[in-house]
């Protein structure tokens, strides 16, 4: 697998390391117990297109957000990750 | 080596090189072949017939094919360290010098005492071992299993360390093919000629395919001169690789494909520092697979027989390595491609004994060629083969109509037609397709990229593998970007391809469908009886394909058995799935040099040098090479030197290497409230020139890690990890700074490998520091008190940073120098800290130290405990929000039985403890119910002169003062220790605020 | 007909015509007591144990393909009960002394065989992480011994002792450990759950859940029609997500690739069952003789069943940091599983939320020595509606309540248990 990282270029797969499914935002400070726990522990698990967290540990150490098929290994979109997780400001 | 004549070489002709005579050995016997042989075209030369045993029954097997797809001619090659088994003879290049012996054989290839096992051919049918050796229970392991092993498996390996290097490279290109037969060389010239880069791998040594044995006119000339050309165009174009013994072994995501390159296996060593083999990684934009077709037998009795051999690998010996399989040959064919044969033996001398051909009529210009040369032509189809282990005697045909005719001949070559190499393009799980005209499966689909082309396409004709490549390189240029011209593609005649189809000619006696395997037409009849209907299930239960050829040569045989007696199609039966590698490769190459010493990086530390002069003894923690400790003369074990080192340090002074802790700096406005986010206590109103320890939860409130952090300047922060998190740290806290809270104004940089570190430790620390820094620099409690953290200024002006932090419980500072001073700075130590007794210490005193101070480690990190666990649930800031903070509080995490850390003392001081040990209440039986917890680390304290530990007990600090048992029945060492504080020394920590 | 060698000697005389059907082909009845979604090794171990042990006959197992297609017919066939975390430490060994009496159970031999199991180390800090894990199974009445680096040398002569990287220095041993013939455990249980009237329905793929006014399940839309059924229990490991979300539920679950290799067959080299501490690499030699080892997941999610070169070349690296004898030896064949990755690296054997379905999932890379367990740990629940004693813990709401099974202490982040 291979990588284009929007900072390094093409880049193969054993400069990244992998964290999972950027999907979940983390709950503000004033979330119960129930809101956290779904955040930390239950996942989609989508079985197609899925956004995801990688790192470019062996090259720029940006997190990004990478737009992956599950079934096929195929990337179609490769983004910094910078501030996907954040809540939303009113969310 | 002298060898015997070699009684089966034709007088002239082949891709052999005459002038250059090679001796080598085949079971002991000497022989004789020249460069440019294979081992089996060699041996073929010399007639030889009986080459191998079979998996199972260990039948005598000749050679089957010229290639990479044999299941039957597997050798041992070479001697020693250097044997290789299940080598197929048939790939392996001849050298002077060679040797090679036949394997699963005893006590010899000719008179194998397990071929006893064809009597009891009856009751081994498929899967009878799932049915029988079940009782008694014990039987299998002591009696069943190992005969089983030992009769299995097929050649041995050399049980010793392999010799050779291997490497591993990468490569890029825009086009990459598969193959160098007409489809391969015809894609590689419009693509490189389109201005692609372009790299061609071919398994073979030579470049060309079929037309090297099988010939043709191509542009109007004959092949051979077609391809000598085109390697010259090739070769002048500016960006054409090449690679031939390259196979291209499996495709991945990305564009990212396997091949094996054998660079030196053709000699009998690879030269001094070379490797023996080379695993690429071509990262290419478009493939090509032009990897052609492999021919396929037909299933009838007799069909293993030695000297039964597809057509096409017959013309390959004869025409390429001018070998003669057979004097007397016969032909059993079910299509036109076949009929090559006859004219290839004839054309060599041969004689042809007959032709059996199943389809229903064959050409006039056959029938002239067989009436002219003087050989029946039969309808009808083989079905029987007498003969042995030396050789094929007789054929029986039955012919159309139900008669039967005997043919006396010493060779059969078989061709049931021809499936296309899908190999390549369905290892992303692609199903090929069946194509009803040549009776095979075709690509369907293709992994991205990659197209199929030639043969392995299904195309049959000359013609139409050098348009087909043709055409497919020209696009793979121009869908990369190249638009040069391609010009026009090479042409040659589409010779007609007929078949009937023909699987299995029902019979009596075995009729083979996988050979290495022993899997013969009624084993899949008898899978399709059982309900081993699927082809996976078939392939499973029988073990068809799963040989070292990959079903090569059987899989789509099998399948279409099994079609046939569960009365569906073959396109309903389907094919199992594909699985790389193509061909087999060593395991030696995909480790490459990721072996011995160099299987991992090393990493030393600032000092290493200069301890590994004291004699350090080291340790591996992680990828870094710690000093451990530092023997001296006299000293009987580690346990006297680390003893000896802790005392130093207590005592007087002592100093350690500590750069290995991750070091980051922490630059902003917003440092400290980002800090506040990433630890549980507080560090935005940390005081500039102040240090603090922090602990670190995942997010599922377990503690991630721990370390001291110091503000060093209003807008930074020097944080520390543990040496084990220091990687994963940064990476923990990029995605804090970078995914969680990218409005926080912070910065962070590694700095680890930038700082050397050192702890200086005891109560003469001042004065050998004295002697290190800037004498204007004030040491003392007031200028630099406990905690305290700045920069400093050393002697002779290197700026350097200085903490006084305690992990010892001595007074004790920590320095930090540019990395490059590391060494320099250690060895001033131990100059300006001689009239002082300094000396230095290793890992396992700055463990003992720790033990005794009962800080926590690694070992009570352990990934699932929480902060209160460690007696640190008072740092959990209720003031604030943080990694982790939620999840902590849930109930099982906050239980009040949890194991949390404690102290142990044996109440026999002169017991030892051993880490591992576990807790049982005194007096109570050692049981799932009693198990309270663990000892985590031991020491032996030199202070108390005895061994302590820290362990995790269940409600442990509500027990202080019991008495409880440790457990450790591995060891068998069971004892009465006393739950303790885990701080044994100086518990208000007077001497380290001193 | 019984299985035995006078019954195969029995069968030769006929050219082997007389055997029947291993499973019966069974049609889809209208409604079963219960129906199992997955024909694997937990599902048709589940199914038998439903018949044999708790007396419920009328069950049907759904399988989308062919039995055993998914990761039963997909491991490296490791058996062992050596963990270390409760929950675990007594739910393996029970699994383990049903792979000692299965051969005779099923009247199939699997092929079990106890050649031991060692982990090597090669740090003071594992070999105390293996003493304390080898205690535990002691306490729990389970073999288990710590070997040092002579007894290691002894027994495996051909590590690399004197020129590694990280030298072994001992081992963990479980000699009751060993390997399974995969496949044939698959079809043993299908043998003998199809004798107890268990019907075993191969290429039908259930595509929604069908539930009553309260949201009870109570049947499965298939490719082979509706089937309904007094209660669901899905053994789908590696599409547990998939089949949960049909019924709304998401699962403290990511799917993973796992790969793994054989070599070319060779005479016997190598004793046991081995797991390289240094590295990620882990080898048995299969009765055919080829060497079947494995080691780390590919590490993203992923449903493609098959790798990529990094980790194939991370194993290979493995395997000759710890053996350099097997660098001539050839890889034959590399396949990938899906597995289900747990948040705790545990399984979770659970009613869920919605009544009328049970869960059996989370197996993470372990699933395959679990198979008689989980079966009969599963069948209990499905029978009793309690959860069987030894797995007690597995239950779906801990993660909820902080009481994760965490072996490997690495939190919520499945790629790395």
């Amino acid at each position: 697998m291979r990588i284009v990282c929007p900072f390094c270029g093409e880049r193969e797969l054993g400069e990244f390391t992998y964290l999972g499914d950027a999907k979940p935002v983390r709950p503000a400070a004033s979330a119960s117990e129930d809101e956290v726990f779904d955040y930390v522990y239950l996942r989609d698990n989508v079985a197609g297109q899925m956004s995801e967290y990688w790192y470019h540990g062996g090259g720029c150490r940006a997190w990004l957000k990478v737009t992956r098929n599950t079934l096929t290994h195929e990337i179609s979109a490769v983004e910094p990750a910078a501030g996907v997780g954040a809540r939303k400001v009113g969310a | 080596m002298v060898g015997r004549a070699q009684t089966h070489r034709l007088e002239k002709g082949g891709l052999i090189d005459r002038s250059a005579p090679l001796g080598f050995r085949f079971d002991g016997k000497t022989f004789a072949g020249f460069q440019g042989d294979t081992l089996a075209s060699a041996l073929i030369a010399n007639g030889v017939k009986l080459v191998g045993r079979s998996f199972k029954y260990h039948r005598p097997r000749g050679i089957l094919t010229a290639g990479s797809e044999e299941p039957n001619a597997l050798v041992e090659l070479r001697n020693g360290a250097r044997r290789e088994p299940n080598t197929k003879a048939t790939t392996a290049e001849l050298y002077d010098g060679l040797e090679a012996a036949s394997q699963n054989r005893w006590p010899s290839l000719r008179h194998d005492m397990m071929a006893v096992n064809q009597l009891f051919a009856p009751i081994f049918v498929a899967g009878f071992y799932y049915k029988t050796f079940m009782w008694p229970a014990k039987f299998w392991e002591a009696i069943y299993e190992p005969a089983i092993r030992r009769a299995a498996g097929l050649g041995r390996a050399s049980g010793v360390a392999d010799p050779d290097h291997y490497d591993k490279a990468w490569a890029h290109c825009d086009v990459l093919i598969a193959g160098s037969g007409p489809a391969g060389l015809a894609a590689a010239l419009a693509a490189g000629r389109s201005g692609a880069r372009v790299i061609l791998c071919e398994e073979d040594f030579v470049v060309g395919g079929r037309p090297l044995a099988d010939g043709g006119t191509i542009d109007g000339m004959p092949a051979a001169e077609w391809i000598s050309r085109t390697l010259s165009e090739l070769a002048a174009l500016p960006d054409v690789r090449i690679m031939t013994r390259t196979t291209l072994f499996g495709v991945y995501d990305g564009g990212t494909h396997g091949a094996i390159e054998r660079v030196n296996d053709h000699l009998p060593s690879p030269p001094e520092h070379q490797v023996r083999q080379r695993l690429w990684r071509i990262v290419a934009k478009r493939s090509i697979v032009a990897a052609g077709a492999i021919e396929r037998p037909i299933v009838f009795a007799g069909n293993d027989t030695p000297g039964v051999m597809m057509a096409s690998a017959v013309r390959s010996y004869v025409e390429r390595y001018a070998a003669t399989p057979a004097r007397r040959i016969a032909l059993f064919t079910n299509n036109e491609d076949g009929w090559r044969t006859v004219e290839t033996a004839l054309g060599a001398g041969l004689q042809i004994a007959a032709v059996v051909d199943a389809r229903p009529d064959v050409s006039p210009a056959h029938r002239a060629l067989a009436a002219k040369a003087g050989f029946p032509i039969m309808n009808g189809s083989v079905g029987g083969v007498d003969g042995g282990k030396h050789g094929v005697r007789k054929i029986t045909v039955s012919l159309t109509g139900g008669a039967r005719a005997e043919v006396e001949a010493d060779g059969l070559a078989v061709s049931g037609g021809w499936n296309p190499a899908v190999g390549l393009t369905s290892y992303h799980r692609g199903r090929p397709k069946w194509q009803n005209d040549i009776a095979a499966f075709v690509p369907d689909s293709a992994p991205p990229g990659m197209v199929a082309a030639g043969a392995a396409n299904g195309a049959f004709s000359l013609g139409a593998c050098l348009r087909q490549g043709f055409a497919a390189g020209a696009a793979a240029a121009q869908d990369t970007g190249r638009s040069g011209k391609a010009g026009t593609a090479p042409a040659a005649d589409d010779e007609a391809f007929s078949l009937t189809p023909l699987w299995h000619v029902a019979g009596k006696g075995k009729a083979f469908v996988d050979y290495q395997h022993d899997v013969t037409a009624s084993d899949i009849e008898l899978a399709q009886r059982e309900g081993f209907e699927s082809v996976e299930h078939l392939k499973r239960y029988t073990t068809l394909g799963m040989a070292t050829d990959q079903g090569k040569t059987s899989n789509v045989a099998g399948l279409a058995i099994m079609a046939a007696v569960s009365g569906k199609s073959i396109p309903e039966t389907g094919t199992t799935i594909y699985r790389p590698p193509y061909v087999p490769v060593a395991i030696g190459a995909f480790a490459g040099h990721h072996r011995d010493e160099n299987f991992h990086a090393t990493r030393l530390t600032p000092s290493h040098h200069w301890a590994s002069e004291q004699g350090a003894v080291f340790v591996d923690t992680g990828l870094w090479k710690r000093a451990q400790w530092y023997p001296r003369p006299g000293e009987k074990d580690w346990l006297e030197s680390v003893t000896r080192e802790v005392k130093a340090v207590r005592g007087g002074v002592g100093f350690c290497d500590v750069s290995t802790l991750g070091k980051i700096d922490v630059h902003g406005p917003d440092a400290g409230a980002f800090l506040d986010r990433v630890y549980i206590n507080t560090f935005s109103n940390l005081a500039v020139g102040k240090a603090r320890y922090g602990l670190m939860l995942r997010e599922d409130g377990i503690v991630y890690d721990d370390g001291t952090t110091s503000r060093l300047a209003e807008d930074h922060y020097f944080l520390t990890t543990t040496t084990a998190k220091a990687g994963l740290v940064m990476q923990h806290l990029e995605f804090c700074r970078q995914v969680l809270f990218p409005e926080l104004d912070v910065q962070l940089t590694s700095v680890s490998d930038q700082w050397a570190q050192f702890s200086i430790a005891g109560p003469k620390t001042r004065d050998l520091l004295r002697e290190i820094v800037d004498p204007a620099e004030d040491l003392s409690n007031e200028g630099f008190p406990f905690m305290g953290a700045r920069e400093v200024t050393l002697r002779g002006g290197i700026k350097g940073r200085l903490f006084r932090i305690s992990f010892s419980g001595e007074m004790a500072f920590e320095i930090s120098v540019p990395a490059r001073y590391g060494d320099a700075l250690a060895r001033n130590l131990m100059l300006a800290g001689k009239p002082l007794g300094v000396t230095p210490y290793g890992t396992e005193a700055l463990g003992v130290m720790r033990i005794e101070k009962g800080h926590v480690a690694g070992p009570e990190l352990n990934g699932t405990t929480t902060a209160a666990d460690l007696g640190l649930g008072k740092m959990m800031s209720t003031k604030k929000d943080y990694i982790g903070r939620v999840m902590a509080g849930r109930e099982a995490l906050v239980a009040p039985d949890r194991q949390v850390v404690v102290g142990i003392k044996p109440v026999d001081k002169t017991s030892r403890l051993r880490s591992g040990a576990h807790i049982i209440p005194k007096g109570r039986t050692p049981g799932p119910d009693t198990d309270q917890g663990y000892v985590t680390s031991v020491c032996f304290s030199p202070v108390l002169d005895q061994w302590i530990g820290l362990g995790l007990v269940e409600r442990g600090r509500e027990r202080i003062g019991e008495i409880v048992h440790t457990h450790d029945p591995l060891r068998g060492e069971d004892y009465d220790v006393e739950l303790c504080s885990p701080v044994f020394y100086d518990p208000d920590g007077g001497r380290q605020r001193g | 007909m019984k299985y035995s060698i006078f019954s195969l000697a029995r069968a030769a005389f006929s050219g082997h015509k007389t055997w029947q059907r291993t499973w019966r082909d069974a049609s889809p009845k209208d409604h079963y007591d219960v129906v199992i979604i997955g024909g694997g090794g937990h599902g048709l171990a589940t199914a038998w144990f439903l018949a044999s042990e708790y007396g419920v006959r009328n069950v049907a197992v759904l399988e989308k393909g062919w039995i055993g297609s998914g990761n039963a017919g997909r491991n490296t066939t490791i058996i062992r009960s050596n963990y270390g975390l409760p929950g675990n430490t007594g739910f393996y060994e029970l699994s383990m002394k049903l792979w000692e009496r299965m051969e005779q159970d099923l009247n199939y031999n699997t092929m079990v065989s106890q050649r031991g199991v060692i982990n090597l180390y090669h740090s003071d800090a594992q070999r105390d992480a293996y003493a304390r894990r080898g205690n535990t199974m002691r306490i729990n009445g389970i073999d288990a011994e710590l070997l040092d680096l002579a007894a290691v040398r002894k027994m495996m002569p051909f590590l690399n002792f004197d020129n590694a990287r990280f030298p072994v220095q001992g081992g963990l041993l479980q000699r009751r450990g060993g390997t399974a013939r995969h496949d044939a455990v698959v079809w043993g249980y299908a043998h003998a759950a199809s004798a107890l009237g268990v019907d075993i329905i191969q290429n039908c793929e259930v595509s929604a859940f069908v539930r009553d006014a309260n949201g009870k399940v109570t049947g499965v839309e298939t490719t082979r029609g509706r089937i309904g059924a007094g209660k669901v229990g899905m053994a789908v490991a590696g599409s547990s997500s998939r089949v949960a979300a049909m019924a709304g539920l998401r699962l403290p679950i990511e799917s993973h690739v796992l790969q793994a290799f054989v070599s070319e067959a060779i005479k016997p080299l190598i004793p046991n069952v081995m797991t390289f501490g240094a590295g990620h690499f882990y080898v048995s030699q299969s009765d055919k003789g080829g060497l079947v080892f494995g080691g780390d997941i590919d590490g993203y999610n992923s449903y493609a069943q098959r790798g990529n070169l990094p980790v194939m070349e991370d194993v290979c690296e493995g395997g000759m940091a710890l053996m350099p004898m097997i660098g001539r030896v050839r890889l034959l064949r590399q396949w990938g599983g899906i597995m289900d990755m747990s948040m705790d690296g545990s399984p979770i054997i659970d009613r869920t939320p919605v009544d009328g379905l049970y869960l059996n999932a989370g197996w993470c890379y372990g699933g395959f020595k679990a198979t008689p367990g989980s079966g009969l740990v599963f069948a209990h629940l499905l029978a009793r509606d309690e959860p069987h004693e030894e797995a007690a813990r597995f239950r779906l709401d801990r993660f909820r309540r902080g009481a994760m099974i965490d072996e490997k202490g690495q939190g919520a982040q499945p790629n790395l248990h």
